[in-house]
């Protein structure tokens, strides 16, 4: 907004001149002034606040979720033709699901027995009730609460490789653990 | 929800019939088989749309053609335009195109108590022996020909009806045109399927969904005596045995199980089904009575014992197990008590398969002379049947895979299904009791576990 006033020292040299002259003293001139623009506000301070990095993403799930027990445990055991034996290699991954199960006791599990589409239909849901129920025994075995874990066969009716070759064959034959409840997140 | 159709007497009608010593019959030998030429004129319309008539008479060829039993004379061939069903043929104009058996028809309407209803009438000619073929009666009577009363929307039934009248006439052998197959309807990638329980007329006709595809079901049976179907459910994640009332349309849960129950099949007599029920990985066979509701455990064995299947007069199960180290078939006595093995020895249960191979899915034929497998050799599937003492073996048909079979109510056709190629849409067949006539069932989706009912009444 423009002011008109007259500046204070202005006013002082006005009545200044007139104590030191005899003549009249002109008429106060009236000056406008326009006052400048204030100076511009200082910059804001700093402000200084506690940087706190986000976390660094963690190089995998967070333990005791689902994807944990996917991805660092395992949630498959695969069989040969026609059997129902634990490899090595299912012996050791139940292993660890027994390990993981036994760190996180809330949670409860779904075994199901799966079999490759090379049988009837009845029979291998037979087979596949026999591979779960070896899974839980197994898991029983090694101390996990056997009222955690439900078993189901789907016989031929899940596939997870849709191929028709022996590489399919070979991952649908097997006995998949999925975590019903209790898991992190 | 099924329609009673009237049956009622052919009556009425004067004929002179003439007798000659050997009449027209149709042979089931699978040797130097010929099939039988039969003349079948789009039958007479009277008081109906002819468009009515002529699919009763199309429905009717399509039925014995499909038997592979006969062929039938072109319409375009017949001399004689105006065969009537009050008055005999011209044999000589049948003679002359070779046609040995002469089905005469007409399509009326009919009212009674106010409603309209469709009457289908039909004679059978014996060209040769120049005579009327005379039917037998559901009472045993020897009638001048066949006549069937139903409800308009139920056209198709008159037409199976007749064709089984001519079938049986011809052949010796109850038909089975009259009869539905329940089945699983499937669609959806291989890994996401929906599986639902459908019904349909034998010839593909009329297709219905009874289960929503909520939750798969697999391996429905028909009763032999009543409208009723047993399957298997995974409905609330809980695989259980259902029985499915087709009257009511309603289905329960069977028996009060604690496992997973699957597998289950009618006794012969419909008050009984079997089944079988995984306990800690071990599958035993169970029977249930379904007027108490009490089951008996049949098997007790650490093998898998399943696909259990009675023999017809309810005194023999024949069943899966893989106690010899294979999948292989074996019979028991249903009570329990220890047989003579054919191969030597005593047991509870006898084995009957020996050939290379894995053979599961035993059926007893509704004749109880033979049963019908899945054998799995050397990389591919077969549909083969066997005799009851393990003699006799004889594959019928070879795929990718076959599986499943089930017997049409006579017992002369087998129904299963097929996947020709690995990836291929699975689709239902059947085939001849002795290896003839393969066929493709028409399904308006993939389909798999084909099951027969009885004949209609």
């Amino acid at each position: 907004m423009r002011r008109l006033m007259m500046t204070s020292a202005s006013l002082a040299l006005i009545i200044g001149a007139a104590a030191c002259t005899s003549t009249p003293p002109p008429e106060p001139e009236v000056v406008e002034v326009e006052q400048p623009a204030p100076p511009p506000p200082p910059p804001p301070p700093v402000e200084v606040v506690e940087v706190e990095p986000a976390e660094p993403i963690p190089n995998g799930p967070v333990e005791g979720s689902v994807a944990d027990f996917q991805v660092n445990v395992g949630d498959r055991v695969y069989f040969d033709l026609d059997q129902y034996r634990l490899s090595a290699d299912a012996q050791s991954v139940l292993q660890r699901q027994a390990a993981w199960l036994s760190s996180y006791p809330d949670v409860n599990i779904l075994v199901a027995g799966n079999c490759d589409e090379r049988g009837t239909r009845e029979y291998n849901l037979a087979l596949g009730e026999r591979r779960a129920s070896v899974v839980k025994d197994y898991l029983v075995d090694l101390g996990v609460d056997p009222a955690r874990i439900q078993t189901v066969s789907y016989g031929k009716e899940r596939p997870i490789a849709i191929g028709s070759d022996e590489q399919a064959w070979a991952q649908n034959r097997n006995g998949f653990t999925q975590i019903l409840s209790g898991a992190v997140g | 929800m099924i329609k009673r159709l009237c049956t009622a007497l052919f009556v009425g009608l004067a004929f002179t019939i003439s007798h000659a010593a050997a009449q027209l019959e149709v042979t089931l030998n699978p040797t130097n088989f010929e099939p039988t030429p039969v003349a079948i004129p789009t039958f007479e319309a009277i008081g109906v749309d002819p468009a009515i008539a002529e699919e009763i008479s199309e429905i009717v060829r399509n039925d014995l053609l499909s038997t592979g039993l006969f062929t039938i004379t072109p319409e375009s061939a017949h001399i004689q335009k105006d065969v009537n069903i009050e008055v005999a043929p011209r044999f000589a104009d049948w003679k002359i195109i070779k046609s040995d058996a002469l089905v005469v028809g007409s399509v009326e309407s009919v009212v009674r108590d106010g409603n309209e209803l469709l009457r289908g009438s039909v004679r059978l000619w014996d060209v040769y022996g120049e005579e009327l073929m005379r039917f037998e009666d559901e009472s045993g009577r020897q009638v001048s020909g066949r006549r069937f009363l139903t409800n308009p929307e139920d056209l198709r039934r008159i037409a199976h009806k007749i064709s089984d009248a001519i079938y049986t006439r011809l052949t010796g052998e109850t038909g089975y045109f009259d009869t539905r197959i329940v089945y699983i309807a499937e669609t959806g990638p291989k890994d996401r399927r929906t599986k639902r329980l459908a019904i349909m007329d034998a010839d593909g006709a009329n297709v219905q969904y009874l289960t929503s595809g909520r939750f798969t079901v697999l391996t429905p049976r028909f009763s032999p005596e009543a409208q009723q179907i047993t399957y298997m459910s995974y409905e609330n994640q809980m695989p259980r045995v259902y029985l499915y009332d087709l009257r009511r349309g309603r289905q329960e849960v069977l028996g009060n199980f604690q496992n997973m129950t699957f597998a289950p099949r009618f006794s012969r007599d419909g008050g009984s089904v079997l089944l079988t029920q995984a306990t800690n990985g071990n599958s035993d066979i169970y029977i249930m009575d379904l007027q108490t509701r009490q089951s008996r455990r049949l098997t007790d064995h650490p093998a898998i014992d399943t696909s259990p299947s009675m023999s017809p007069d309810g005194r023999e199960i024949v069943f899966n197990s893989d106690r010899g180290g294979s999948p292989q078939l074996y019979i028991m006595n249903t009570d329990g008590t220890p047989r003579t093995c054919p191969s030597g020895g005593r047991d509870v249960a006898c084995r009957i398969t020996f050939g290379a191979g894995r053979y599961s899915t035993p059926v007893w034929s509704p004749r109880g002379d033979l049963i019908a497998f899945t054998k799995q050799a050397r990389g591919k599937f077969h549909i083969g049947v066997i005799g009851t003492d393990g003699d006799g073996e004889r594959l019928l048909t070879e795929a990718y895979l076959d599986e499943g079979p089930d017997w049409s109510p006579n017992g002369r056709v087998i129904t299963f299904f097929r996947e020709a190629a690995p990836g291929a849409s699975p689709g239902l067949w059947s085939v001849d009791l002795t290896g003839r006539n393969l066929r493709r069932l028409p399904t308006p989706t993939d389909a798999s576990d084909p099951a027969w009912s009885p004949l209609l009444q």
